[in-house]
Protein backbone atom coordinates (compact mmCIF):
# COMPACT_ATOMS: atom_id res chain seq x y z
CA UNK A 1 0.00 0.00 0.00
CA UNK A 2 1.01 3.69 -0.88
CA UNK A 3 2.01 5.67 2.42
CA UNK A 4 2.48 9.33 1.81
CA UNK A 5 4.67 11.54 3.64
CA UNK A 6 2.93 15.04 4.49
CA UNK A 7 4.86 18.05 5.54
CA UNK A 8 2.58 18.81 8.02
CA UNK A 9 1.80 15.62 9.79
CA UNK A 10 4.63 12.62 8.68
CA UNK A 11 3.60 9.39 6.80
CA UNK A 12 -0.01 8.48 6.59
CA UNK A 13 -1.93 6.17 4.46
CA UNK A 14 -3.10 7.21 1.26
CA UNK A 15 -6.86 6.61 1.66
CA UNK A 16 -6.11 9.61 4.00
CA UNK A 17 -5.51 12.00 0.53
CA UNK A 18 -6.97 12.54 -2.48
CA UNK A 19 -5.61 12.64 -6.23
CA UNK A 20 -5.00 16.04 -7.23
CA UNK A 21 -3.51 15.08 -10.92
CA UNK A 22 -0.31 15.73 -12.44
CA UNK A 23 2.09 18.41 -12.54
CA UNK A 24 1.66 19.30 -16.00
CA UNK A 25 2.43 21.59 -18.93
CA UNK A 26 1.93 21.80 -22.35
CA UNK A 27 4.44 20.74 -24.53
CA UNK A 28 6.32 23.46 -26.29
CA UNK A 29 6.50 22.04 -29.85
CA UNK A 30 2.69 23.13 -29.68
CA UNK A 31 2.34 26.93 -30.60
CA UNK A 32 -0.77 27.84 -31.38
CA UNK A 33 -2.71 29.47 -28.45
CA UNK A 34 -6.40 27.62 -29.07
CA UNK A 35 -4.24 24.23 -29.23
CA UNK A 36 -2.46 25.22 -25.89
CA UNK A 37 -5.76 25.72 -24.17
CA UNK A 38 -7.31 22.14 -25.67
CA UNK A 39 -3.87 20.52 -24.23
CA UNK A 40 -4.48 22.30 -21.17
CA UNK A 41 -7.77 21.48 -20.24
CA UNK A 42 -8.40 17.82 -21.39
CA UNK A 43 -4.67 15.80 -22.24
CA UNK A 44 -2.38 14.17 -20.05
CA UNK A 45 1.33 13.56 -20.25
CA UNK A 46 0.27 9.90 -18.11
CA UNK A 47 3.55 8.65 -17.57
CA UNK A 48 5.17 5.62 -17.14
CA UNK A 49 7.81 6.04 -14.62
CA UNK A 50 8.37 8.82 -12.12
CA UNK A 51 6.34 11.55 -12.13
CA UNK A 52 5.11 14.53 -9.90
CA UNK A 53 1.89 15.17 -8.92
CA UNK A 54 -0.30 17.04 -6.54
CA UNK A 55 -1.83 15.33 -3.48
CA UNK A 56 -4.76 17.15 -0.98
CA UNK A 57 -4.38 15.89 2.60
CA UNK A 58 -8.03 15.35 2.50
CA UNK A 59 -8.52 13.78 6.30
CA UNK A 60 -5.53 15.37 7.64
CA UNK A 61 -4.71 18.87 7.61
CA UNK A 62 -6.32 19.93 4.69
CA UNK A 63 -3.04 21.15 2.38
CA UNK A 64 -1.87 20.35 -0.77
CA UNK A 65 1.53 18.84 -1.17
CA UNK A 66 3.24 17.65 -4.63
CA UNK A 67 4.92 14.29 -4.51
CA UNK A 68 7.13 12.44 -6.68
CA UNK A 69 5.89 8.50 -7.60
CA UNK A 70 6.66 5.31 -9.82
CA UNK A 71 3.65 5.13 -11.41
CA UNK A 72 5.34 1.37 -12.92
CA UNK A 73 5.70 0.43 -9.37
CA UNK A 74 2.91 2.87 -7.25
CA UNK A 75 5.79 3.91 -5.08
CA UNK A 76 6.82 7.13 -3.39
CA UNK A 77 10.22 8.44 -5.04
CA UNK A 78 12.37 10.18 -2.76
CA UNK B 1 -11.34 -34.79 -20.83
CA UNK B 2 -13.21 -31.57 -20.66
CA UNK B 3 -15.66 -29.76 -23.01
CA UNK B 4 -13.30 -27.42 -22.66
CA UNK B 5 -10.00 -28.90 -24.20
CA UNK B 6 -11.76 -31.10 -26.71
CA UNK B 7 -12.41 -27.63 -28.07
CA UNK B 8 -9.31 -26.41 -28.62
CA UNK B 9 -8.81 -24.19 -31.44
CA UNK B 10 -5.89 -24.45 -34.38
CA UNK B 11 -3.55 -21.64 -33.92
CA UNK B 12 -1.00 -21.12 -36.75
CA UNK B 13 1.93 -18.89 -35.96
CA UNK B 14 3.82 -16.98 -38.81
CA UNK B 15 7.28 -14.96 -38.71
CA UNK B 16 7.08 -11.24 -39.42
CA UNK B 17 7.13 -10.56 -43.02
CA UNK B 18 8.68 -6.96 -43.87
CA UNK B 19 5.82 -4.68 -44.29
CA UNK B 20 2.20 -5.31 -44.19
CA UNK B 21 -1.25 -2.91 -45.19
CA UNK B 22 -2.28 -2.52 -42.12
CA UNK B 23 -0.07 -3.26 -38.64
CA UNK B 24 -1.57 -3.53 -35.40
CA UNK B 25 0.25 -2.69 -32.50
CA UNK B 26 -1.97 -5.03 -29.53
CA UNK B 27 -2.79 -8.75 -29.66
CA UNK B 28 -5.77 -8.34 -27.31
CA UNK B 29 -9.45 -8.45 -28.35
CA UNK B 30 -9.81 -5.14 -30.06
CA UNK B 31 -6.77 -5.59 -32.05
CA UNK B 32 -7.43 -9.10 -33.11
CA UNK B 33 -11.10 -8.23 -33.73
CA UNK B 34 -9.98 -5.55 -36.34
CA UNK B 35 -7.49 -7.72 -37.82
CA UNK B 36 -10.55 -10.21 -38.08
CA UNK B 37 -12.94 -7.79 -39.65
CA UNK B 38 -10.67 -6.18 -42.17
CA UNK B 39 -9.63 -9.65 -43.32
CA UNK B 40 -13.30 -11.38 -43.71
CA UNK B 41 -15.12 -7.91 -44.27
CA UNK B 42 -12.65 -6.06 -46.62
CA UNK B 43 -10.68 -8.81 -47.90
CA UNK B 44 -7.61 -6.75 -46.62
CA UNK B 45 -5.45 -9.69 -45.45
CA UNK B 46 -2.02 -8.33 -45.57
CA UNK B 47 -2.12 -7.48 -41.91
CA UNK B 48 0.11 -8.09 -38.99
CA UNK B 49 -1.02 -8.10 -35.08
CA UNK B 50 1.42 -7.06 -33.40
CA UNK B 51 2.19 -8.30 -29.31
CA UNK B 52 4.30 -7.53 -26.55
CA UNK B 53 3.33 -10.40 -24.61
CA UNK B 54 1.12 -13.37 -25.37
CA UNK B 55 -2.50 -12.90 -27.68
CA UNK B 56 -4.94 -11.84 -24.51
CA UNK B 57 -2.18 -10.96 -21.96
CA UNK B 58 -3.53 -7.66 -20.98
CA UNK B 59 -7.00 -6.66 -20.06
CA UNK B 60 -8.75 -9.21 -22.46
CA UNK B 61 -7.30 -11.82 -19.92
CA UNK B 62 -8.02 -9.89 -16.79
CA UNK B 63 -11.71 -8.06 -16.98
CA UNK B 64 -14.83 -9.41 -15.20
CA UNK B 65 -16.65 -10.47 -19.01
CA UNK B 66 -19.71 -8.88 -18.37
CA UNK B 67 -21.32 -7.81 -22.18
CA UNK B 68 -24.21 -4.97 -21.20
CA UNK B 69 -25.74 -1.90 -23.29
CA UNK B 70 -27.16 -0.14 -20.68
CA UNK B 71 -25.24 3.11 -20.81
CA UNK B 72 -26.25 6.57 -20.52
CA UNK B 73 -26.10 8.77 -23.30
CA UNK B 74 -27.80 7.95 -26.55
CA UNK B 75 -24.57 7.38 -28.53
CA UNK B 76 -22.67 4.51 -26.26
CA UNK B 77 -26.10 2.80 -25.82
CA UNK B 78 -26.38 2.34 -29.89
CA UNK B 79 -22.75 1.10 -29.63
CA UNK B 80 -22.99 -1.21 -26.67
CA UNK B 81 -26.26 -2.29 -28.45
CA UNK B 82 -24.50 -2.89 -31.75
CA UNK B 83 -21.69 -4.73 -29.74
CA UNK B 84 -24.22 -6.92 -27.50
CA UNK B 85 -25.96 -8.00 -31.04
CA UNK B 86 -22.79 -8.83 -32.38
CA UNK B 87 -21.48 -10.83 -29.52
CA UNK B 88 -25.09 -13.34 -29.88
CA UNK B 89 -24.27 -14.72 -33.29
CA UNK B 90 -20.38 -14.73 -32.50
CA UNK B 91 -20.29 -18.08 -32.24
CA UNK B 92 -22.22 -18.96 -35.36
CA UNK B 93 -19.34 -15.99 -37.36
CA UNK B 94 -16.36 -17.40 -35.63
CA UNK B 95 -17.60 -21.46 -35.61
CA UNK B 96 -16.43 -20.93 -32.01
CA UNK B 97 -17.47 -21.73 -28.51
CA UNK B 98 -16.99 -18.40 -26.72
CA UNK B 99 -19.03 -19.50 -23.84
CA UNK B 100 -21.93 -17.11 -24.50
CA UNK B 101 -24.15 -16.60 -21.40
CA UNK B 102 -27.23 -14.42 -21.36
CA UNK B 103 -27.98 -13.77 -17.21
CA UNK B 104 -29.35 -10.46 -17.50
CA UNK B 105 -28.05 -7.25 -15.01
CA UNK B 106 -30.08 -6.05 -12.23
CA UNK B 107 -28.43 -2.55 -11.29
CA UNK B 108 -30.07 -1.48 -7.86
CA UNK B 109 -31.40 1.39 -6.39
CA UNK B 110 -31.05 2.20 -2.51
CA UNK B 111 -32.19 6.27 -2.17
CA UNK B 112 -34.63 8.38 -4.58
CA UNK B 113 -31.83 9.87 -6.50
CA UNK B 114 -30.74 6.69 -7.54
CA UNK B 115 -34.11 5.14 -8.30
CA UNK B 116 -34.65 8.51 -10.93
CA UNK B 117 -31.36 7.62 -11.85
CA UNK B 118 -32.12 4.06 -12.91
CA UNK B 119 -35.38 5.28 -14.02
CA UNK B 120 -33.97 7.98 -16.56
CA UNK B 121 -31.52 5.06 -17.87
CA UNK B 122 -34.50 2.79 -18.81
CA UNK B 123 -36.68 5.56 -20.87
CA UNK B 124 -33.31 6.47 -22.38
CA UNK B 125 -32.52 2.87 -23.25
CA UNK B 126 -36.07 1.84 -24.46
CA UNK B 127 -35.34 5.05 -26.88
CA UNK B 128 -32.19 3.79 -28.23
CA UNK B 129 -32.96 0.50 -28.87
CA UNK B 130 -31.78 -1.36 -25.73
CA UNK B 131 -34.63 -3.54 -23.39
CA UNK B 132 -33.99 -2.02 -19.71
CA UNK B 133 -36.83 -2.17 -17.34
CA UNK B 134 -37.37 -1.14 -13.74
CA UNK B 135 -38.36 -4.10 -11.32
CA UNK B 136 -39.27 -3.67 -7.65
CA UNK B 137 -37.46 -5.45 -4.88
CA UNK B 138 -39.84 -8.42 -4.93
CA UNK B 139 -38.93 -8.75 -8.59
CA UNK B 140 -35.29 -8.31 -7.73
CA UNK B 141 -35.46 -11.32 -5.37
CA UNK B 142 -37.34 -13.54 -7.67
CA UNK B 143 -34.04 -13.35 -10.06
CA UNK B 144 -31.86 -13.15 -7.67
CA UNK B 145 -33.03 -15.37 -4.06
CA UNK B 146 -29.59 -14.84 -2.18
CA UNK B 147 -30.00 -11.20 -2.41
CA UNK B 148 -30.45 -9.10 1.03
CA UNK B 149 -32.90 -6.74 0.16
CA UNK B 150 -31.94 -4.92 3.53
CA UNK B 151 -28.72 -4.39 2.28
CA UNK B 152 -27.05 -5.58 5.70
CA UNK B 153 -29.79 -3.32 7.38
CA UNK B 154 -27.56 -0.45 5.51
CA UNK B 155 -28.61 -0.37 2.53
CA UNK B 156 -32.29 -1.09 1.83
CA UNK B 157 -33.45 -2.06 -1.84
CA UNK B 158 -35.58 0.25 -3.23
CA UNK B 159 -36.06 -1.09 -6.64
CA UNK B 160 -33.67 -1.78 -9.51
CA UNK B 161 -33.49 -0.90 -12.76
CA UNK B 162 -32.94 -4.63 -15.37
CA UNK B 163 -31.35 -5.20 -18.44
CA UNK B 164 -32.43 -8.76 -19.50
CA UNK B 165 -29.79 -8.86 -22.40
CA UNK B 166 -26.56 -8.61 -20.50
CA UNK B 167 -24.51 -11.29 -20.81
CA UNK B 168 -21.02 -12.98 -19.77
CA UNK B 169 -18.70 -14.86 -22.52
CA UNK B 170 -15.26 -16.34 -21.47
CA UNK B 171 -12.78 -13.62 -21.96
CA UNK B 172 -9.86 -15.43 -23.37
CA UNK B 173 -12.12 -17.87 -25.70
CA UNK B 174 -13.33 -14.15 -27.19
CA UNK B 175 -9.71 -13.50 -27.72
CA UNK B 176 -8.77 -17.01 -29.35
CA UNK B 177 -11.27 -16.93 -31.87
CA UNK B 178 -10.82 -13.63 -33.23
CA UNK B 179 -7.18 -14.92 -33.38
CA UNK B 180 -8.69 -18.19 -35.09
CA UNK B 181 -10.10 -16.09 -37.41
CA UNK B 182 -8.07 -13.40 -38.76
CA UNK B 183 -5.21 -16.35 -39.02
CA UNK B 184 -7.70 -18.61 -41.23
CA UNK B 185 -8.18 -15.08 -43.51
CA UNK B 186 -3.91 -14.93 -43.59
CA UNK B 187 -3.47 -12.46 -40.98
CA UNK B 188 0.23 -12.88 -39.55
CA UNK B 189 0.03 -12.84 -35.45
CA UNK B 190 3.03 -11.88 -34.02
CA UNK B 191 3.27 -12.83 -30.14
CA UNK B 192 6.27 -12.16 -28.00
CA UNK B 193 7.65 -9.10 -29.92
CA UNK B 194 7.55 -5.86 -28.50
CA UNK B 195 7.13 -2.44 -29.93
CA UNK B 196 10.14 0.05 -28.58
CA UNK B 197 9.71 2.23 -31.02
CA UNK B 198 7.53 4.14 -34.55
CA UNK B 199 9.47 4.61 -37.47
CA UNK B 200 8.71 8.34 -39.24
CA UNK B 201 8.69 9.81 -42.65
CA UNK B 202 8.06 13.48 -41.28
CA UNK B 203 5.21 14.08 -39.84
CA UNK B 204 3.69 10.31 -41.34
CA UNK B 205 4.13 7.37 -39.38
CA UNK B 206 5.50 4.42 -41.75
CA UNK B 207 5.82 1.31 -39.38
CA UNK B 208 7.16 0.11 -36.34
CA UNK B 209 10.29 -0.67 -34.71
CA UNK B 210 9.97 -4.22 -32.68
CA UNK B 211 12.37 -6.40 -30.81
CA UNK B 212 12.48 -8.42 -34.23
CA UNK B 213 13.47 -5.54 -36.18
CA UNK B 214 11.23 -2.94 -38.54
CA UNK B 215 8.17 -3.60 -40.15
CA UNK B 216 7.06 -1.09 -42.55
CA UNK B 217 2.72 -0.71 -42.29
CA UNK B 218 1.06 1.64 -44.50
CA UNK B 219 -1.73 1.97 -41.37
CA UNK B 220 -0.63 1.97 -37.95
CA UNK B 221 -3.36 0.99 -35.46
CA UNK B 222 -2.94 1.35 -31.55
CA UNK B 223 -5.24 -1.01 -29.66
CA UNK B 224 -2.75 -0.97 -26.76
CA UNK B 225 -4.22 -1.41 -23.31
CA UNK B 226 -1.76 0.98 -20.52
CA UNK B 227 0.75 1.97 -22.42
CA UNK B 228 -0.97 3.98 -25.09
CA UNK B 229 -0.09 7.15 -23.71
CA UNK B 230 3.91 6.23 -24.26
CA UNK B 231 3.24 4.91 -27.95
CA UNK B 232 1.17 7.82 -28.80
CA UNK B 233 3.98 10.32 -27.77
CA UNK B 234 6.13 9.07 -30.41
CA UNK B 235 3.74 10.02 -32.90
CA UNK B 236 3.67 13.23 -31.00
CA UNK B 237 -0.31 12.52 -30.48
CA UNK B 238 -1.51 13.65 -26.77
CA UNK B 239 -4.29 11.56 -25.67
CA UNK B 240 -7.06 12.59 -22.64
CA UNK B 241 -5.96 9.44 -21.43
CA UNK B 242 -4.94 8.38 -17.69
CA UNK B 243 -4.38 4.91 -16.62
CA UNK B 244 -5.58 3.29 -13.76
CA UNK B 245 -5.21 0.00 -11.88
CA UNK B 246 -8.74 -1.99 -11.70
CA UNK B 247 -8.91 -4.98 -8.98
CA UNK B 248 -11.00 -7.98 -8.89
CA UNK B 249 -11.34 -11.02 -7.29
CA UNK B 250 -12.77 -14.66 -7.48
CA UNK B 251 -14.12 -17.10 -4.37
CA UNK B 252 -14.31 -20.91 -4.46
CA UNK B 253 -17.03 -22.84 -6.00
CA UNK B 254 -20.53 -21.78 -4.61
CA UNK B 255 -22.53 -24.61 -5.45
CA UNK B 256 -25.66 -23.30 -6.46
CA UNK B 257 -26.90 -21.38 -9.30
CA UNK B 258 -26.57 -17.68 -9.15
CA UNK B 259 -28.34 -16.67 -12.49
CA UNK B 260 -28.19 -12.88 -13.00
CA UNK B 261 -25.39 -10.25 -12.35
CA UNK B 262 -25.73 -7.99 -9.75
CA UNK B 263 -24.42 -4.24 -9.74
CA UNK B 264 -24.67 -1.45 -7.80
CA UNK B 265 -23.84 2.19 -8.29
CA UNK B 266 -24.10 3.44 -4.36
CA UNK B 267 -21.41 0.43 -3.57
CA UNK B 268 -19.42 0.50 -6.72
CA UNK B 269 -18.91 -3.00 -7.00
CA UNK B 270 -20.40 -5.84 -9.04
CA UNK B 271 -21.11 -9.84 -8.53
CA UNK B 272 -21.63 -12.56 -10.80
CA UNK B 273 -20.71 -16.58 -11.10
CA UNK B 274 -18.62 -17.76 -13.55
CA UNK B 275 -19.38 -20.81 -15.43
CA UNK B 276 -16.65 -22.97 -12.97
CA UNK B 277 -19.30 -21.64 -10.31
CA UNK B 278 -16.90 -18.96 -8.74
CA UNK B 279 -18.37 -15.46 -7.39
CA UNK B 280 -16.49 -12.84 -9.76
CA UNK B 281 -16.52 -9.31 -8.02
CA UNK B 282 -14.86 -6.25 -8.62
CA UNK B 283 -15.28 -2.11 -7.73
CA UNK B 284 -14.33 0.53 -9.27
CA UNK B 285 -10.68 1.79 -10.34
CA UNK B 286 -7.94 3.03 -7.95
CA UNK B 287 -7.89 6.66 -7.42
CA UNK B 288 -4.74 7.57 -8.41
CA UNK B 289 -3.13 6.51 -12.08
CA UNK B 290 -0.33 3.61 -11.76
CA UNK B 291 0.55 0.90 -14.08
CA UNK B 292 1.43 -1.48 -11.42
CA UNK B 293 -0.37 -5.13 -11.24
CA UNK B 294 -0.03 -5.70 -7.92
CA UNK B 295 -3.11 -6.43 -5.74
CA UNK B 296 -4.18 -4.71 -2.20
CA UNK B 297 -5.66 -5.75 0.76
CA UNK B 298 -7.10 -2.97 1.10
CA UNK B 299 -9.26 -3.55 -1.30
CA UNK B 300 -10.15 -7.36 -0.99
CA UNK B 301 -10.94 -6.11 2.39
CA UNK B 302 -13.27 -2.89 1.48
CA UNK B 303 -14.98 -4.80 -1.85
CA UNK B 304 -16.09 -7.84 -0.26
CA UNK B 305 -17.42 -6.06 3.03
CA UNK B 306 -19.57 -3.82 0.39
CA UNK B 307 -20.86 -7.31 -1.68
CA UNK B 308 -21.76 -9.01 1.60
CA UNK B 309 -23.94 -6.54 2.49
CA UNK B 310 -26.24 -7.71 -0.38
CA UNK B 311 -25.43 -11.59 -0.63
CA UNK B 312 -24.92 -12.60 2.98
CA UNK B 313 -24.36 -15.93 1.75
CA UNK B 314 -20.63 -14.72 0.17
CA UNK B 315 -18.94 -14.57 3.92
CA UNK B 316 -19.06 -18.50 3.67
CA UNK B 317 -16.74 -18.83 0.84
CA UNK B 318 -13.06 -18.48 0.55
CA UNK B 319 -10.95 -15.85 -1.59
CA UNK B 320 -9.47 -17.79 -4.36
CA UNK B 321 -7.00 -15.63 -6.09
CA UNK B 322 -7.13 -11.73 -6.87
CA UNK B 323 -5.70 -9.60 -9.75
CA UNK B 324 -5.53 -6.58 -11.16
CA UNK B 325 -5.55 -4.86 -14.63
CA UNK B 326 -5.14 -1.77 -15.88
CA UNK B 327 -7.06 0.43 -17.66
CA UNK B 328 -7.05 3.57 -20.13
CA UNK B 329 -9.57 6.11 -18.66
CA UNK B 330 -10.40 8.95 -20.67
CA UNK B 331 -11.20 12.44 -19.64
CA UNK B 332 -15.35 11.95 -20.40
CA UNK B 333 -14.94 7.74 -19.98
CA UNK B 334 -15.92 7.12 -23.13
CA UNK B 335 -13.88 5.43 -25.70
CA UNK B 336 -11.43 7.39 -28.28
CA UNK B 337 -11.73 5.51 -32.11
CA UNK B 338 -10.21 6.65 -35.11
CA UNK B 339 -7.74 9.13 -36.43
CA UNK B 340 -5.61 11.01 -34.75
CA UNK B 341 -4.23 13.67 -36.93
CA UNK B 342 -1.22 12.25 -38.12
CA UNK B 343 -1.00 10.49 -41.51
CA UNK B 344 -0.95 6.76 -40.91
CA UNK B 345 -1.62 6.60 -37.56
CA UNK B 346 -4.86 5.39 -36.00
CA UNK B 347 -6.21 4.78 -32.19
CA UNK B 348 -8.66 2.61 -30.65
CA UNK B 349 -8.33 3.52 -26.36
CA UNK B 350 -9.76 4.99 -23.70
CA UNK B 351 -11.60 1.42 -23.30
CA UNK B 352 -11.15 2.21 -19.48
CA UNK B 353 -13.29 -0.70 -18.00
CA UNK B 354 -15.67 -0.72 -20.39
CA UNK B 355 -13.28 -2.79 -22.91
CA UNK B 356 -14.54 -6.20 -23.34
CA UNK B 357 -18.23 -5.71 -24.26
CA UNK B 358 -17.21 -3.41 -27.37
CA UNK B 359 -14.39 -6.42 -28.74
CA UNK B 360 -17.07 -6.99 -31.79
CA UNK B 361 -18.25 -3.60 -32.10
CA UNK B 362 -14.73 -1.48 -31.77
CA UNK B 363 -13.61 -3.90 -33.84
CA UNK B 364 -16.06 -3.73 -36.88
CA UNK B 365 -16.10 -0.10 -36.90
CA UNK B 366 -12.46 0.20 -36.62
CA UNK B 367 -11.93 -2.26 -39.67
CA UNK B 368 -14.32 -0.50 -41.93
CA UNK B 369 -12.74 3.16 -40.75
CA UNK B 370 -9.45 1.18 -42.09
CA UNK B 371 -10.83 0.14 -45.25
CA UNK B 372 -13.18 2.83 -46.41
CA UNK B 373 -10.93 6.03 -44.60
CA UNK B 374 -14.51 7.19 -43.73
CA UNK B 375 -15.76 7.38 -40.11
CA UNK B 376 -18.38 4.84 -39.53
CA UNK B 377 -21.66 7.12 -38.41
CA UNK B 378 -21.30 4.95 -34.86
CA UNK B 379 -17.98 5.57 -34.44
CA UNK B 380 -18.59 9.52 -35.25
CA UNK B 381 -19.22 10.44 -31.52
CA UNK B 382 -15.95 8.78 -30.57
CA UNK B 383 -12.92 10.94 -32.39
CA UNK B 384 -10.44 12.10 -30.93
CA UNK B 385 -10.54 15.85 -32.34
CA UNK B 386 -13.99 15.89 -30.11
CA UNK B 387 -12.04 17.06 -27.13
CA UNK B 388 -11.16 20.09 -29.38
CA UNK B 389 -14.74 20.96 -30.55
CA UNK B 390 -15.94 20.61 -26.81
CA UNK B 391 -18.10 17.50 -27.81
CA UNK B 392 -17.00 15.51 -24.82
CA UNK B 393 -19.22 12.41 -24.74
CA UNK B 394 -19.55 12.33 -20.21
CA UNK B 395 -21.48 9.53 -20.00
CA UNK B 396 -22.70 8.51 -15.84
CA UNK B 397 -23.53 4.72 -16.92
CA UNK B 398 -19.58 4.02 -17.83
CA UNK B 399 -18.01 5.94 -14.68
CA UNK B 400 -16.13 3.72 -12.42
CA UNK B 401 -18.05 0.77 -12.98
CA UNK B 402 -17.55 -2.78 -15.31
Amino acid sequence: MLWITCPGCGRRPVEEYSFGGELRGVPDRITDPAERDVDYAWMYDNVHGITSERWFHQAGCRRWLTLRRDTATDTVVA
Amino acid sequence: MNEFVERQLTLEWHEPKRSYDVVIVGGGGHGLATAYYLASRHGITNVAVVEAGYIGSGNSGRNTTIIRANYGIPESIRFYQHSLDLYGTLEDELSCWVMYSTKGIIWLAHTEPQMRTERARCLLNAACGAETVMITPSEARELCPQLDLSGGGRYPVLGASYHPAAATARHDRVVWAYAQGAMRHGVDVLQHTKVTGLLRDGARVTGVQTSAGPIAADILLSAVGGNVSTLAAQADVRLPVRTHPLQAFVTNTYAQDFGPILSDTELLCYVSQSARGEMVIGAEYDPQPSYSLRSSFNFLQSCSAKATYLLPFLRDLRILRQWAGICDISADSSPIMGETGVDGFLVTTGWGTWGFKAIPAGGEQMAELIATGRTPALLEPFRLDRFAADHAMADQGSTGTH
